[in-house]
């Protein structure tokens, strides 16, 4: 157990009286990663057309929007994966449901707001009845139905609909995760089987018959109601500020949580789950804790990330998209919190530099390298040569530049599947 | 007049041969009636054809299947029937009987004789009867089937008339067969339908289930009172309930002319609408019609003033409805002939419940020799080096591929296939030992790790192949032997592709079973799946065993593609689409065993096809469920069906 408190992501503090100093001064990383997130939001708000500037489009400050909730879902991964060994599979289909959650509402508000505004000019006033049935047919049409299925009961109100982003993943992920654990499925067992919930989850949404317009998705959700009087400019600074405040409190959340015992304790299930269970922990709890709580986490991320992208259909939650979490999370460093924001942000920024079509073309002379062609075979081979080179991956660099500053008395790392094992030690 | 004709139409039959030059039975004959055949008319024209159709004539097929066409022609002059062939202006006459030239006439000297559809029918009725007789088989099992797209009443009399003289045995019991179905619909007395519907007892043909389904045709019926004798009622029906509700009941006796219409929603709303004047309709504010109850105030305050048709009150509507009766009839009239039908088809239905089962069971077991083919490659890699490689999909997509290349070079699809299948192994054997060597072995010991580095080959493989080869599918042609289903009856089928996967799964299995415990290969893999540290101990290399392993396996998906896209299209993620069920059948099945995959991809293979089996219309559904089983299964066995004992279980 002692080991553990050597784990990346958190300052040696060997020797000092943990009790006596604040949390702030035990993990000076939060202090500097909020430093460098404030001072993001700052310069994004003044380039911003909203409010600054106007350096920045529109679209670009959603895409970095999104990408802050990118970065929180990778933190959620980075918990449960990085620090407590779960690779799951499945926590972009959390994100993906809290998305859905929040999606209903909007499309419902203003798919009412469209047919009010449309009855206005009618002689009568409709009565509830018929609103509900113009809204159903509006909104169902597409799928070949008018019928309001009962998933969608509360997706009149806002309060109810927030608290479902939040209970449906953070259920989804109790009972799944406490049918898992309780049957001691670990490793790449848990892996496939956190897949194949997520593919069951994907199939059952591809079907019209779910209530959520089948591969249709929902849309228009970049229209937020009560704030349709505002140019989208406005509105995107302000998820933009919204999602930098939830990836500041989750980062701080997260934090707090792995620096605590509670952190020591899935540490100590990662590196060697046996030898926690035997110690008198209940392994099982401490697991479905973290794995549930990263699903909200996820959730919540989701249902800020799809407002900004206006659209969320089934094909998002596929099993491939929770893999290309973890390949972030692994590119960026597990097992250290800004690891997985670095990783995060600059896999899917490049993605998308890559894939837009603005990386220049490479002339070979006998063939012509597009990007848009190739951009996932680089990435798969860089992938693999992070994992085989740079099991660290970028958040390395941190701990190649400390020691130089200050020499390692342990020797080299053996990789994040080690556990906090080093070189010298496991002589 | 008539006599003048009569006395023309005997002195023409008298006539000496060279005036006609044609005389023949069949000529005789046709002058006979050739007044009804001139007339053209569908109500007296019966006499000719049946004359035609019971002489006997060789030739009176010929002239029936020409009148049919509007090819028979009349010589005006003396009222002589010919075939004519056009050449140009001239027409050249055919003797009706023999086929032979007899003579050119002008266009003016003839008549053309047009039946109309009517008699065209009746000719063709007459007609199924030398079809039915026709020397040539094949012409007699088209007659069979041109009834059988089409039955008629008139078919009954000229089948029954065709099974005494029928030699062949299959043919006569197919005409049999039709005489029954035909039977059914058509036969004179009740207790001949009755007998022929109750002979179809069990029978499997669609053609008796299209038969008797519209026996049983129903349609809703009102009446005062007690059901009329007459009736056949299926049975009483309670208007407000399930089949018929309280406004269709009402509808239906505004039909019948029993009820005054009441006024729908729709029509009051359009009513009160067009009323609307300054914010108020009769006196109500608009803004507060937005319930029913005070819409309904207003409009029968509009209809208290005369402006629209009262409604009628619900009271009226409900005491209207309550004092009738409504049946829910049969079309047909004859208690016994529907009883019967009733009888039949659930004795078919049973019969086809049980094919139905038979045939899925054979659907399951083919999908679950492809869930095999495809699993064991990831079983055995997965059980000596613990290791899932998400790239497994890509190798399937890669041995489709190379299906595909082997026939864009060898064009003869068998030959194309023996060549693909080892050149496909040969592929993905070589394939997977490259990335043993190069990614695999730096990291075990990882095994998330090489999940997630096996994901990268992935997705290098799939975005190569789609370079390469393009998005949109590529085909991989079975060779002609393998098309077409072996067909046991209407319900159970199963193609021979997928008898050729299962033939080719269970090629595998043996041969594995015989690699892994019969052969040093094999018992040197063994060995290592239990302890790999045991086994190099004992001076077995684990690193030649773990390139041999990967390779094997890796080979066999190759093989697994070719036989996949054989009868998918072949695309950069035909892989996908089988990953995922093959994780599961390795996770179902439990690793390091080949029953247990045999097992799992079993498990697997029913359960889809079982939940397919209940809810048809639905894959994806069907996919879904399957998957929350698979998660509720593991909980009763986390290790699989048949699990590692030991220490190499927490390995």
């Amino acid at each position: 157990m002692i080991r553990s408190s050597f784990a990346p992501g958190v300052a040696p503090v060997l020797g000092a009286p943990k009790a006596h100093r604040s949390f702030v001064m035990r993990n000076p990383s939060v202090l500097i990663f909020l430093g460098i997130l404030a001072l993001f939001t700052l310069a994004v708000t003044l380039g911003a057309e909203a409010t600054g500037t106007g350096a920045l489009s529109t679209s670009f400050v959603k895409t970095l929007g999104m990408t802050l909730c990118l970065c929180l879902v990778a933190i959620a991964m980075d918990l449960v994966w990085g620090y407590c060994g779960i690779l799951s599979l499945g926590h972009f289909a959390f994100f993906g449901l809290g998305g859905y959650m929040i999606g209903m509402w909007l499309m419902w508000e203003r798919t009412e707001g469209i047919v009010l505004s449309a009855t206005a000019a009618q002689a009568l006033p409709p009565t509830p009845d018929e609103l509900r049935a113009a809204v159903g047919q509006q909104i169902f049409g597409v799928v070949g139905g008018s019928e309001i299925p009962a998933i969608w009961a509360f997706a009149s109100s806002l309060p109810a609909q927030l608290a479902l982003v939040v209970l449906v993943p953070g259920l989804l992920a109790l009972v799944f995760g406490w049918l898992a654990f309780r049957s001691r499925v670990t490793g790449v067992y848990l892996s496939i089987l956190t897949q194949a919930m997520t593919l069951a989850l994907a199939l059952y949404l591809f079907q019209n018959e779910s209530g959520l317009r089948g591969n249709n998705g929902l849309s228009g959700l970049q229209n937020i109601p009560g704030m349709t009087h505002l140019p989208q400019s406005e509105v995107s600074i302000r998820f933009f500020w919204a999602s930098a405040a939830a990836l500041a409190i989750g980062y701080v959340l997260a934090a707090w949580v792995v620096a605590g015992k509670f952190g020591s304790v899935i540490r100590g299930i990662r590196d060697d789950e046996a030898r926690v269970r035997f110690l008198g922990y209940n392994v099982e709890g401490y697991k479905l804790v973290i794995f549930t709580l990263t699903a909200i986490i996820a959730a919540i991320a989701g249902a800020l990330y799809y407002p900004q992208a206006g659209i969320i259909s089934p094909a998002e939650i596929a099993p491939i998209a929770s893999i290309y979490l973890a390949v972030w999370v692994a590119i960026g460093g597990r097992g250290r919190l800004y690891g997985a924001v670095i990783g995060a942000a600059f896999v899917s920024l490049v993605s998308s530099w890559f894939t837009g079509g603005q990386a220049p073309d490479i002339d070979l002379g006998f063939y012509v390298i597009r990007w848009t062609d190739w951009w996932l075979v680089l990435l798969g081979f860089s992938f693999i040569l992070v994992t085989l080179f740079a099991p660290k991956g970028i958040g390395g660099l941190v701990d190649v530049i400390r020691h130089k500053v200050v020499p390692d008395r342990h020797g080299a790392d053996l990789g994040p599947d080690k556990g906090s094992f080093r070189e010298a030690e496991q002589q | 007049m008539r006599l003048i004709r009569a006395i023309a139409l005997a002195a023409c039959l008298l006539v000496p041969i060279q005036a006609l030059g044609q005389a023949s039975p069949i000529q005789d004959l046709l002058q006979e009636h050739g007044e009804v055949i001139a007339k053209s008319s569908r109500k007296t024209i019966q006499p000719a054809i049946d004359a035609l159709r019971e002489s006997g004539l060789p030739a009176a097929q010929t002239v029936m299947e020409r009148w049919q066409e509007k090819d028979l022609w009349i010589r005006e002059a003396d009222g002589a029937f010919f075939f004519v062939e056009k050449d140009g202006d001239t027409y050249t006459l055919l003797d009706i009987a023999t086929g032979e030239p007899a003579g050119t006439a002008d266009k003016s000297e003839l008549k053309q004789l047009k039946p109309n559809s009517g008699i065209r029918g009746l000719i063709g009725a007459a007609l199924v009867q030398f079809q039915l007789q026709d020397p040539n088989p094949a012409s007699r099992r088209a007659a069979l089937d041109a009834i059988a797209r089409d039955p008629e009443a008139s078919h009954l009399e000229a089948l029954r008339g065709a099974i005494e003289t029928e030699q062949d045995a299959e043919i006569r019991a197919a005409k049999e067969r039709m005489e029954r179905l035909l039977t059914i619909p058509y036969g004179d007395t009740d207790q001949a339908r009755v007998a022929a519907i109750r002979s179809f007892d069990g029978d499997l043909g669609l053609d008796v289930r299209a038969a008797l389904n519209p026996l049983l045709a129903t349609r809703t019926v009102v009446v005062e009172g007690d059901a009329p004798e007459a009736l056949n009622v299926a049975r009483k029906l309670r208007p407000g309930g399930e089949e018929l509700t309280f406004d269709d009941a009402y509808e239906l006796l505004v039909s019948k002319d029993l009820a005054p219409p009441a006024v729908d929603r729709t029509a009051k709303r359009v009513a009160l609408e067009a009323n609307a004047e300054n914010g108020l309709v009769a006196g109500f504010a608009t803004t507060d019609l937005d319930t029913w109850t005070e819409r309904n105030r207003a409009y029968d305050e509009l209809a208290a003033r005369g402006v629209v048709p009262a409604d009628v009150p619900v009271e009226a509507q409900q005491e209207a409805v309550g004092a009738h009766s409504y049946y829910l009839a049969y079309a047909e009239p004859s208690a016994a002939i529907t009883d019967a039908a009733r009888r039949s088809l659930a004795s078919i239905e049973t019969g086809v419940m049980v094919s139905r089962g038979i045939d899925i069971t054979l659907d399951a077991l083919s999908l679950a020799s492809l869930y095999f083919l495809a699993a064991i490659g990831l079983a055995i890699t997965f059980g000596v080096m613990r290791v899932i490689n998400m790239a497994h999909g890509e190798f399937i997509m890669m041995g489709a591929y190379t299906g595909y290349v082997v026939q864009q070079f060898v064009p003869n699809y068998t030959l194309s296939l023996v060549v693909a299948l080892p050149l496909a192994f040969a592929v993905t054997f070589a394939a997977g030992v490259a990335m043993e060597r190069l990614v695999i072995r730096w990291l075990y010991n990882r095994p998330l790790e090489t999940l997630l580095a096996t994901f990268g080959i992935s997705i290098a493989l799939q975005q190569l192949a789609k370079n390469i080869f393009g998005t949109q599918a590529r085909p991989l042609t079975a060779p002609g032997w393998l098309d077409g289903a072996l067909v046991f009856n209407d319900v159970i089928s199963i193609s021979y592709i997928r008898i050729a996967i299962f033939a080719l799964g269970l090629i595998f299995l043996v041969l594995l079973l015989f690699t892994l415990n019969r052969t040093r290969l094999g018992l040197e893999v063994r060995a290592v799946t239990q302890n790999p540290r045991m086994a190099a101990s004992m001076g077995i290399n684990p690193d030649k065993i773990n390139m041999l392993t990967f390779g094997l396996g890796s080979g066999i998906a190759g093989i697994a593609g070719v036989a996949i896209g054989l009868f998918a299209k072949v695309t950069s993620e035909l892989g996908q689409d089988y990953i995922v069920q093959s994780f599961m059948t390795v996770v179902v099945g439990g690793v390091g065993n080949i029953w247990g995959t045999l097992a799992g991809a079993a498990l697997i293979g029913f359960f889809q096809k079982g939940i397919e089996w209940f809810n048809p219309s639905n894959t994806l559904a069907a996919q879904t469920f399957m998957i929350v089983l698979i998660i509720i299964f593991i909980q009763f066995r986390p290790r699989g069906i048949i699990a590692l004992k030991g220490r190499a279980a927490e390995a």
